[in-house]
């Protein structure tokens, strides 16, 4: 659960990268248009999540899966969505496959290391943003947690 | 419309060649999990949930940029974002934290002109 509400923001520096590709070049994104825009994310995020919730729900299960979120965008009528994300999880799972056995490895030695220590850096994961192995290393430790539950 | 398709697939290529997605999956994960109902996330989900919202960036901003007015002076600013949220049925959703901004002249005005009707009524 987040214990700032400020948890719950997207951070401004990517949203405003995103914003500055999709533009043309040399448009001005006033400050406040940023802000309503990362705040549009945030709900967007939700509405996606409840969508997705509802045909998990309805399929009896608790997991929610790329089934669901795809379901979920042709639901809230972001069809042109769908085309570039299934791509976009192919070329993903793909990456995920050739890093498996290394970030395993990784894993191995990182529980190695004192417990305290790995909690530590999962608090601070949102922050490090440079880290791709890492943080996917621990979100893969994350979702065998979720399968055991 | 065009426009945006050919942003997406340079987008796509672009981001093919480094990583595929920019904004933090913990972040999204973290809002995904505040709503009550949801108890659990897969890692596909997750990433999908993820890409989609950069995909909604990019068109939210593009969308409200070709209707908005800002297109002359190159800028885009929140009024150009409230009128796509009213203006366009997928971001309907959006009303709500977009609200259409109103000078307080103007709302006294229609106030004013509620109340002459409502009188005229009696």
């Amino acid at each position: 659960m987040a214990e700032r509400p400020e948890d719950l923001n997207l951070p401004n520096a990517v949203i405003t990268r995103i914003i500055k590709e999709a533009l043309p070049d040399g448009v001005n994104v006033s400050k406040e248009a940023r802000r309503a825009i990362s705040q549009a994310a945030s709900v967007f995020v939700l509405y996606a999540t409840s969508c997705a919730n509802n045909f998990a729900m309805k399929a009896k299960r608790k997991t929610l899966n790329a089934g669901d979120v795809l379901a979920a965008m042709e639901e809230m009528e972001f069809e042109r969505f769908l085309e570039p994300l299934r791509e976009a999880l192919e070329v993903y799972k793909k990456g995920q496959k050739g890093k498996k056995e290394v970030s395993e490895q990784k894993r191995k030695e990182k529980e190695k290391k004192a417990n305290s220590e790995n909690d530590k850096s999962r608090e601070d994961e949102g922050e490090e943003e440079d880290e791709p192995m890492e943080e996917e290393a621990e979100n893969e430790a994350e979702a065998e947690e979720e399968v055991e539950n | 419309m065009s426009s945006l398709e050919t942003n997406s697939v340079k987008d796509d290529q672009a981001s093919g060649n480094k990583k595929t997605i920019s904004l933090p999956i913990s972040r999204v994960r973290l809002i995904m999990k505040s709503s009550p109902d949801v108890s659990s996330i897969n890692q596909d989900a997750l990433f999908l949930t993820t890409k989609a919202t950069e995909l909604f960036v990019q068109h939210l901003a593009l969308s409200s940029f070709n209707n908005g007015s800002g297109k002359d002076t190159n800028t885009l600013s929140y009024s150009d974002l409230a009128n796509t949220a009213q203006e366009t049925e997928t971001f309907h959703f959006l009303t709500d934290i977009l609200p259409k901004k109103i000078l307080a002249r103007d709302y006294l005005n229609s106030l004013e002109q509620m109340q002459e009707e409502e009188e005229a009524d009696y």
